[in-house]
């Protein structure tokens, strides 16, 4: 239960975004979706928190907390990483482009 | 005991993929990450299917570590490089695993999947045949496994290091924040425990941090040297990673992973229990 569970659009069952905040989007290279990718999840001090890789269609998921969080991707065309604010409960969507 | 005695790097690890007795094992929960591409040769073990008991809570026992590595094709003279997604958390349980059955020749390949794979190096979906052997595997070695009991009488007097992240320390979450939250035990940590997340001692490409690097950390960490160390994590995979660290790394002497970890402790009636980011 430790390693990632397989990366989807679609949320896990029994996912309750009233009470949960859930970071959620696409790994891309020029706008195309990048699979494979290892997308980290820094905290607001850029310390380490989770990391995952990106499914066959780019995407990524992480269960977070409020606060700032940077979504870092890391692939063989390029890093890439953007900042998301999470306010509260509910599904946050950021693309991620990553670039050489 | 030094770095290379331990340690591969990625570049070691191509030019002897065909080494006499070397055998390449990747290690993975998601064992489909090795269906889709592994290094080429290497075999695969799962941790939880093949490693774990299928009933009781532990691992499989000595005949079952025989019989396994006997059919992988494994044997006691190899060398075995073990490599793995996550950041290699469970190609350091296993390599904790064959130390704990006293394989010795055992190695770690430093950033494990995700190097070779931002590194561009080559992956190959055949699976290799390898001849089954007689493997014999010795006692468990307890001296590197700690129980509950003796976790609980440390509280105090031995480093324990919780090596989750800072909010699975504090309590506000219950597994990584990559995965949905179980809510079978309690929050927090054991008294006294340090909080150094197993991610510091990784570098972002997955390799482990210098050897100075490593002790400048458990020392501002405020570890004592002096006192005998316990890691623990959730389950035990990421603590075999600072395990890893500590004993293998830096040569500490005393050093013990609880894989029971917190999915254990954090179950048990009446053992205490601290919440929030600790002292």
């Amino acid at each position: 239960m430790c390693s990632a569970p397989e990366q989807t659009a679609e949320l896990p069952a029994g996912t309750d975004l009233s009470k949960e905040s859930v970071l959620v989007g696409k790994v891309t290279s020029g706008g195309s979706p990048v699979s494979g990718a290892y997308v980290r999840l820094l905290d607001g001090t850029g310390e380490f928190t989770a990391e995952v890789v990106s499914s066959a269609s780019g995407d990524y998921r992480f269960f977070a907390r409020p606060g700032t969080w940077t979504v870092r991707a890391l692939s063989r065309s390029g890093n890439g990483q953007t900042e998301v604010s999470v306010g509260g409960p509910g599904l946050f969507t950021n693309q991620v482009e990553v670039a050489s | 005991m030094s770095r290379q005695d331990v340690l591969v790097s990625a570049d070691w690890a191509e030019e002897n993929l065909d080494a006499a007795n070397t055998v390449f094992v990747e290690v993975d929960e998601d064992t489909t990450a090795y269906e889709g591409g592994h290094i080429p040769g290497a075999v695969k073990l799962d941790w939880k299917t093949e490693l774990q008991d299928p009933v009781r809570r532990d691992f499989v026992d000595k005949a079952g570590f025989e019989q396994l590595l006997s059919s992988k094709g494994i044997s006691n003279d190899d060398t075995v490089i073990l490599y793995g997604g996550n950041n290699n958390w469970f190609a350091a349980y296993a390599y904790w695993y064959f130390k704990l059955y006293g394989h010795q020749a055992v190695k770690l390949l430093d950033g494990g999947r995700k190097k070779w794979e931002l590194d561009g190096r080559k992956l190959d979906t055949e699976v290799p045949q390898r001849e089954k052997t007689q493997y014999s595997a010795q006692e468990q070695d307890t001296s590197i496994r700690a129980f509950r009991d003796e976790v609980v009488n440390a509280i105090g007097t031995k480093n324990l290091v919780d090596v989750r992240s800072p909010d699975e320390f504090s309590g506000k979450l219950l597994a990584p924040a990559h995965l949905p939250q179980e809510q079978a035990q309690r929050g927090g940590h054991i008294p006294s425990a340090l909080n150094v997340p197993w991610s510091k001692a990784a570098n972002e490409d997955g390799t482990f941090k210098s050897d100075d690097e490593l002790r400048a950390l458990y020392s501002e960490q405020g570890l004592d040297s002096s006192r005998p160390t316990i890691a623990y994590c959730r389950i035990g995979e990421r603590s075999s990673h600072t395990w890893f660290a500590l004993h293998e790394l830096l040569g500490e002497q005393d050093v013990k992973n609880y894989d029971g970890s917190w999915t254990e402790y954090g179950s048990l009636i009446g053992v205490p229990i601290e919440t929030g980011s600790g002292s």
